[in-house]
């Protein structure tokens, strides 16, 4: 029997999530330069287009169709085949299977779309909207199939068979996408005049609203994610709050002590690092714990960002950075502070029962979906360089992608301003 | 007749409308421009990259006066435009042809 409250919140989560996707669209849109701004936003619309037509045709089946060896779903749900009048979760907690289906798209639209930010303002637009198709196919299905896909000890791998937590994405989403960001911007190269030219964020107002809209958007990612209106949620959501907020003071904190300067920017990028890090972690620790990986995830990503300039690659945006460090650190903190206290459902970490076990199977969840998921970006993304191209010729890069690809300005700014 | 153009702070230009106004200068142009002088550019942090930018936003000043104001307003712009600091801009004066109103066709000193 479906539970109209459990219901009512996962399909509020699942609207929440995708609100997050535009978010980045804006946060990313701002942090770019004027040139381009209209470019970065299509690529995260383009996601939400190319990745919504994939999960009806195929992609939820291939998810959380019955498992193949652990690894990846099957073809018994094809267009959404046999979900309509199913339902999922446990006895009491039951919601309908479509639901959830709508509900984990959305997680599938924002991985994706993350990508982008690694490559701004230098692919081809033809060439992301393809890349999107195939890197969900082969890299977020399989590796959501494994983290995701629990079904009774016989789904994916990394829940039911290794035993890893992830609550709502620490390997699906965060290390996923920083993993893949990093193979992007490798193959892509940097932007003309990476380390030359000041290529500065050309709104942060947009940059700031973009990061509250994720901020908002991230409590049906997180609590969400407890697919139930109780408890658990509660736990994930102020555990969010904490984070983020936390992560947000320890960037700044950290960028005054280095920089000299707090910054809109560092403050913003701070939140978004905190919402990673817990976001694997969040109905696992307790709330002390979330203010701890806040604190030392707003340090540990604003460090991460600026070693790619000593690095030489061009991650523009700060993906790996900020979703793929914070991401590795929160599923360690799970292998450190987890708790049954907080999740009976879960395991204890190190700190809580002095043993290495659950830690162990986190370390092996980051090393697998990173290293699957560097590898097989950079061969998707080599084959369609090598073929129809991924990077824009030098003059379009040059004058911007706005109008080169889509025929249109971001601004209108005619005459002098009224100032004077 | 002669222009005076005046390269200055954004932060001077109220003043100086101000000055030329109470003076009787009849008209100004102003625009919002970039460039660098010995001041060079100055730096921005974003994620703790610091970039140096290279032009700074200045704004120009342009007024067309009879040669026998020139002297007189370009004292005034410079005084009011001075803060003894770097980045203070430049003024420089060039020799006008003719000048003419659109609206009656009025040529030359009459048409300032």
């Amino acid at each position: 029997m479906i539970n109209s409250g459990d219901t009512a919140w996962v399909l509020a989560s699942a609207a929440l999530v995708l609100f997050m996707t535009p978010g980045l669209a804006i946060f990313y849109g701002g942090m770019v330069r004027a040139k381009s701004a209209l470019n970065m936003m299509m690529m995260s619309f383009a996601a939400i287009g190319v990745t919504t037509i994939i999960w009806v045709l195929y992609g939820y089946s291939l998810t959380f169709g019955s498992s193949q060896g652990g690894l990846i779903g099957d073809f018994s749900h094809l267009g959404l085949s046999g979900t309509l009048d199913q339902v999922v979760g446990a006895e009491g907690h039951q919601i309908p299977t479509i639901a959830f289906a709508m509900f984990q798209l959305t997680f599938a639209i924002i991985t994706v779309s993350l990508l982008s930010g690694a490559i701004a303002d230098r692919a081809k637009y033809g060439s992301w909207v393809l890349f999107v198709a195939v890197w969900v196919t082969l890299v977020y299905i399989p590796v959501a199939h494994w983290a995701f896909a629990s079904q009774g000890g016989n789904g994916g791998w990394i829940i039911d068979k290794l035993g890893a937590l992830d609550f709502a994405g620490g390997t699906v989403v965060e290390i996923n996408s920083g993993a893949a960001a990093l193979a992007l911007a490798l193959v892509l190269g940097k932007r003309d005049g990476f380390r030359r030219d000041p290529m500065r964020p050309h709104n942060m107002p947009l940059v700031l609203l973009g990061a509250g809209m994720l901020w908002f958007g991230w409590f049906g990612f997180n609590a969400g994610s407890a697919l139930s209106a109780g408890s658990l949620a509660a736990t994930a959501m102020i555990n969010t709050q904490i984070a983020s907020a936390a992560a947000s003071m320890s960037w700044i904190l950290f960028e005054k002590y280095r920089d000299g300067k707090a910054t809109t920017l560092g403050v913003a990028s701070g939140a978004i690092a905190g919402a990673v890090v817990i976001t694997p972690a969040c109905g696992y620790i307790n709330p002390l714990g979330a203010l701890l990986l806040g604190l030392i995830a707003g340090v540990a990503a604003c460090y991460a960002v600026s070693r790619k300039y000593k690095f030489g690659y061009d991650d523009s945006l700060d993906v790996v950075g900020v979703h793929g460090i914070s991401g590795i650190i929160g599923m360690l903190g799970i292998g450190l502070l987890a708790s049954k206290t907080v999740n009976d459902t879960g395991q204890e970490g190190l700190f809580i029962n002095g043993s290495f076990e659950l830690l162990t199977h986190q370390v092996i969840a980051i090393l697998a979906v990173a290293a699957f998921s560097f590898t097989v970006t950079w061969l998707i993304a080599t084959a369609i360089s090598r073929t129809i191209g991924f990077r824009v010729l030098r003059d379009d890069e040059l004058t911007g992608l706005d109008t080169t690809y889509h025929a249109e300005s971001a601004y209108d700014i005619t005459g002098n301003s009224n100032r004077y | 007749m002669k222009l005076i153009t005046a390269i200055v702070k954004p932060s001077k230009v109220d003043d100086i409308k101000r000055a030329l106004q109470a003076d009787g200068v009849h008209g100004m142009t102003v625009s919002e421009t970039r460039g660098f002088g010995r001041q060079k550019g100055h730096t921005e942090i974003y994620r703790g990259a610091e970039y140096t930018v290279d032009f700074i936003p200045k704004v120009r000043i342009e007024v067309l006066a009879d040669d026998a104001d020139c002297d007189h307003i370009v004292d005034l712009i410079v005084a009011t435009a001075n803060s003894g600091s770097i980045g203070d801009g430049k003024l420089w004066v060039t020799p006008v042809e003719t000048v003419v109103r659109i609206r009656t066709g009025e040529r030359g000193s009459d048409a300032l």
